[in-house]
């Protein structure tokens, strides 16, 4: 069963990479003809495609249910998939509203990057601790997802909206900004690679270190140490000396981690750079030029306002429903706890802002990438850095 | 001030922009503009009306959705701040908080406490932005919802030309077979669930009015929510205490007044096992040591019977036995009781031996309860033991005597008086794990430790809480306003018949992909065209997309 899980999720991984492909060609073949025809064969094949894949997946979220007695959103791995799945799932429901392929171009690579991310984590089925052994676990954690995966398609949305709409002709604050997210997620590619490239070759790096009480304790590097512990003593033979030593309040560790995931980002956007020979976002603006640019503000918009009401389902009540059965107490300042209510707030401050006319548009896209950046945040340095009751304990 | 009487007829307060019945342009400088500001169907709303009193620009400050929005983006900077460090309800108990943080966190740390924010989510500039907030949603909402009722409920199906002109959606054909489209298009109108009204041939189609409530519903909910976290504060609506509960100990839960006891007959902590769990967990079992699997107090509640008397045992009913889990807790009347933490084998019962040192020889035994030691303990034959002084929590101060640093038995040492036969004065022996002081000289006799007994502590949190019902109501009544709001749409079609012509406008109040979809359905082949979008078309002449 367990194997099975796996395969389906390798499927749906596979699935998503051809989708993508197919959605890029639905959108070459559109140059030059009406782009309101509606979806040609391309994009319909895409659609089957991202539909097969999104099966697949679902049937490694099933099979894995099974096969662990409990939904499998316990632990980062299984949360972020689920993240990934319900954003093409939330994809695919908004593909049928209003059928722009060149959404499924921007959305499946995110979720693609997602999933890539979460097969990082411990991979292994987990039994749960007390505290997670409820039903409202399940019910918060996924309705909390969907709606961000919801939320997150106006991401999507508003990065198509800015690569068309900035100016590419002159460097400006905006194309830096621009530039900045494709960075990131340029980044996340890096992690990917990196780590899926040390774990082939099985490196582990042993070291002794004096921890922030004064104690010693050991610590095993599966990337080659960068930066090293405080007072940090390799302890297998033949690995890579540390360059750096950090203080010990420092997680040496993860920041090391981190800045392998920057280092390899910057290679792989240089060399972007050299193929392209100018800005991603420049070399992106001739595929989206058939766009509407208020159709995809609209899209933008409406993912918002029908994600809103869900993630506030999810990520509040439900969560402060079972914060109340578990905890004792349904809300207690805890910092996952807060990241959802600056979400929460984020968005209200976004649906505000668009009941006055100067917020649509380009500056709404903008929100929308600034919502993604903040969610991102809750996901990736909230539960590994600023540990707190419902920190999974990644490492 | 003076009401402002249309043309029409309708008379509309002081300040509005749009007549409520026709539509029609009353503002002046409104009518230079090639669209309608459709916002709140340009009623007159006092804030944008009156500006002198102190009262106006209080109401006015709150009512800006502008502030609004920067009263919104602050707490949420201020509540990311407080999540840098730990605030200090998190922090391990093993120091102070003043030098907590800067022992851990350094420099950055000490500024962090300074501040006050490792208790950011108390303190005053905090509350006092939840509490602007709730008075933003209380004025900014009066002032709208009102005016925007009277506007919606006081429209005519004939609306103006200018303003019918000046929607979003506005197109004009001309009139041929008018009345077998009209048939057509009411029919397909029907078909989409519009409400119809008409007058003098011409079509007021509407839907989903309700959904205009939406915000002002939501906002009555938020506003309920923080009331009742408000409510928190009142004496007797919230209580939380902690219990610290010994297996076989009875005690009277806290906060109930003496009316309800608690037994612990078992803690019990279960961890996943490899080889007895699902096998698919071995993997993970094994990479991270020990799993636990249940933290689980069995106990049972009593409820005590009639008036008793201060000092007497009161008389106990048992109300039901129960097993308390993580996220099982048991309930009675509005209390809670939750298994939140626990202690492992805290020492309970010594037990020694009084035993001649040279010989070895033993005269019985004791066992000493840590919790409720004897003062004297008869071993028969003319030997006996008295407790003298028992400290259970044992260190010496800085003067070298010998106190307690609790009453918990964490350490528990024994001055002894051993009477024997043969010493009827007693000797005297002071008794601590691993250490024994004989004060008076050498002794003939000793208290040979013999063994230990531990005990489980539970550790249990009770809870009542008067707010929750009030707290769900408003997170309820939030939830069904942002669905109406964000759900439904506030969509509105007017055909009116212009001389020769037939003009269509359309309005939602979000949507306009979905409106403009449903009018071409609504109008294929009816003979009427469709209405354009005049705010794309005035993109394009601007050369904007
Ligand atoms: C955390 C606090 C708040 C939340 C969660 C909240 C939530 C909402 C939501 C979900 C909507 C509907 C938006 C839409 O459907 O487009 C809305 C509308 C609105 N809110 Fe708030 N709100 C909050 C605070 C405020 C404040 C402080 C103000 C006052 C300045 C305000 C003024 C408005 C107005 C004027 C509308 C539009 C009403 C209409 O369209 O008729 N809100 N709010």
């Amino acid at each position: 069963m367990v194997t099975l899980s796996g395969n389906l999720l390798y499927a749906s991984f596979f699935l998503y990479l051809v989708a993508t492909v197919l959605f890029a060609g639905s959108i070459k073949d559109k140059k030059g003809k009406s782009a309101e025809k509606g979806p040609n064969k391309w994009a319909k094949l895409a659609l089957i495609t991202t539909i097969v894949g999104f099966a697949s997946q679902l049937g490694y979220f099933i099979t894995r249910w099974i096969a662990a007695g409990h939904a499998p959103v316990s632990n980062l791995f299984e949360f972020t998939t689920f993240f990934g799945m319900s954003l093409v799932g939330a994809f695919i429901v908004i593909y049928f509203i209003y059928k722009t392929p060149m959404l499924g171009l921007f959305t499946l690579p995110v979720a693609i990057l997602m999933i890539a991310y979460a097969s990082m984590f411990p991979r292994e089925i987990t039994p749960l601790i007390p505290a997670l052994q409820s039903d409202w676990l399940h019910i918060h954690v996924t309705t909390a997802a969907v709606g961000q995966a919801i939320l997150a398609i106006s991401f999507a949305a508003g990065l198509i909206y800015l690569i068309k709409a900035i100016d590419q002709s002159k460097s400006s604050k905006k194309t830096f900004w621009l530039e900045a997210i494709m960075f990131g997620l340029v980044c996340t590619l890096g992690f990917v690679i990196v780590s899926s490239t040390f774990s082939a070759m099985d490196y582990k790096a042993e070291f002794n270190w004096i921890d922030k009480t004064g104690t010693e304790a050991k610590l095993e590097y599966h990337m080659p140490a960068l930066v090293g512990p405080h007072k940090g003593e390799l302890l297998t033979a033949e690995k890579f000396e540390p360059i750096v030593e950090v203080p010990a309040i420092i997680n040496a560790k993860k920041l090391n981690t981190v800045i392998w995931s920057i280092a390899s980002g910057i290679i792989l956007y240089l060399l972007l750079r050299l193929i392209l020979r100018k800005r991603i976002g420049a070399a992106l603006q001739p595929i989206v030029k058939n766009i509407n640019l208020d159709l995809v503000d609209e899209i933008g918009y409406r993912s918002v306002l029908i994600g809103f009401p869900i993630f506030t389902l999810g990520a509040l009540i439900f969560a402060m429903i079972w914060a109340q059965i578990a905890w004792t107490r349904f809300w207690g300042w805890d910092p996952k706890e807060v990241w959802a209510l600056i979400t929460f707030l984020f968005y209200a401050a976004f649906l505000h802002l668009r009941l006055s006319k100067g917020w649509h548009g380009e500056k709404s896209a903008w929100l929308a990438v600034i919502g993604f950046v903040i969610m991102m945040f809750n996901l990736v340095a909230v539960n590994l850095v600023l540990a707190g009751l419902h920190s999974y304990a990644g490492s | 001030m003076k009401d402002v009487k249309c043309e029409c007829g309708h008379v509309n307060p002081h300040g509005t922009i749009l007549c409520e019945a026709c539509g029609r342009i009353l503002e002046e400088h409104e009518r230079e503009k090639q669209l309608v500001d459709m916002r709140y169907e340009g009623s007159a709303r006092r804030s944008q009306t009156y500006n002198k009193t102190i009262v106006d620009k209080i109401w006015n400050f709150f009512s800006s959705v502008k502030v609004g929005v920067w009263l919104i983006v602050i707490t949420l900077i201020a509540s990311a701040l407080g999540t840098i460090f730990p605030q200090e309800m998190y922090i391990p108990p093993v120091m102070p908080a003043e030098v907590y943080y800067e022992d851990q966190y350094g420099w950055l740390g000490k500024l962090y406490y300074e501040l006050g924010f490792h208790n950011l989510y108390s303190s005053w500039w905090y509350l006092l932005l939840v509490a602007s907030i709730g008075i933003s949603l209380v004025i900014c909402s009066l002032d709208r919802v009102i005016p925007l009722y009277r506007a919606l409920k006081a429209q005519r199906v004939t609306r103006h030309e200018g303003f019918l002109k000046r929607q979003r959606l506005f197109g004009i054909s001309a009139a041929e077979n008018l009345e077998e489209s009209y048939e057509k298009v009411k029919e397909k109108l029907r078909e989409k669930r519009y409400h119809i009204r008409e007058e003098d041939g011409n079509i007021l189609a509407e839907k989903g009015r309700f959904s205009r409530w939406g915000p002002y519903v939501n906002h009555i909910g938020l506003i309920i929510f923080l009331i009742g976290g408000m409510l928190r504060f009142v004496p007797g609506m919230y209580v939380d205490e902690v219990m610290w509960i010994r297996e076989g100990e009875t005690k009277v839960i806290p906060e109930t007044d003496g009316e309800y006891y608690l037994k612990n007959d078992q803690f019990i902590l279960e961890v996943y096992d490899k080889n007895k769990d699902k096998e698919v967990f071995s993997e993970a079992i094994e990479n991270s040591g020990m799993v636990a699997k249940n933290f689980q107090s069995d106990v049972t509640l009593y409820k005590k019977k009639g008036d008793s008397i201060a000092g007497e045992k009161p008389e106990l009913e048992k109300v039901k036995d129960d097993e308390i889990r993580v996220n099982e807790p048991l309930r009675f009347e509005n209390f809670a009781l939750y298994q939140s933490t626990y202690k492992l084998n805290e020492l309970n019962k010594m037990t020694f031996a009084l035993t001649n040192k040279q010989t070895n020889e033993e005269f019985g035994m004791l066992t000493v309860d840590l919790n409720d030691p004897k003062e004297k303990y008869d071993l028969g034959n003319g030997y006996s033991v008295e407790v003298v002084s028992y400290f259970p929590d044992f260190e010496f101060d800085e003067s070298g005597e010998p106190v307690t640093k609790s009453r918990i038995p964490n350490n528990p040492a024994f001055v002894f008086k051993m009477l024997t036969p043969d010493k009827p004065e007693g000797e005297v022996s002071f008794v601590a794990i691993r250490q024994t002081i004989e004060p008076f000289g050498d002794n003939t006799y000793k208290m040979a430790f013999k063994g230990i007994d531990t005990k489980n502590v539970s550790g249990l949190t009770v809870r009542k809480d008067l707010t929750l019902w009030i707290i769900s109501l408003g997170g309820l009544i939030f939830m069904i306003g942002v669905a109406q709001g964000s759900y439904w749409n506030h969509r509105r079609i007017w055909i009116r018949k212009v001389n020769d012509e037939v003009w269509v406008a359309g309005h939602t109040n979000k949507n306009w992909h979905g409106l403009k979809r449903e009018i071409s359905i609504i109008l294929e082949n009816t003979g009427i065209n469709e209405p354009e979008d005049q705010v794309q078309n005035e993109n394009k002449e601007s050369g904007g997309s």
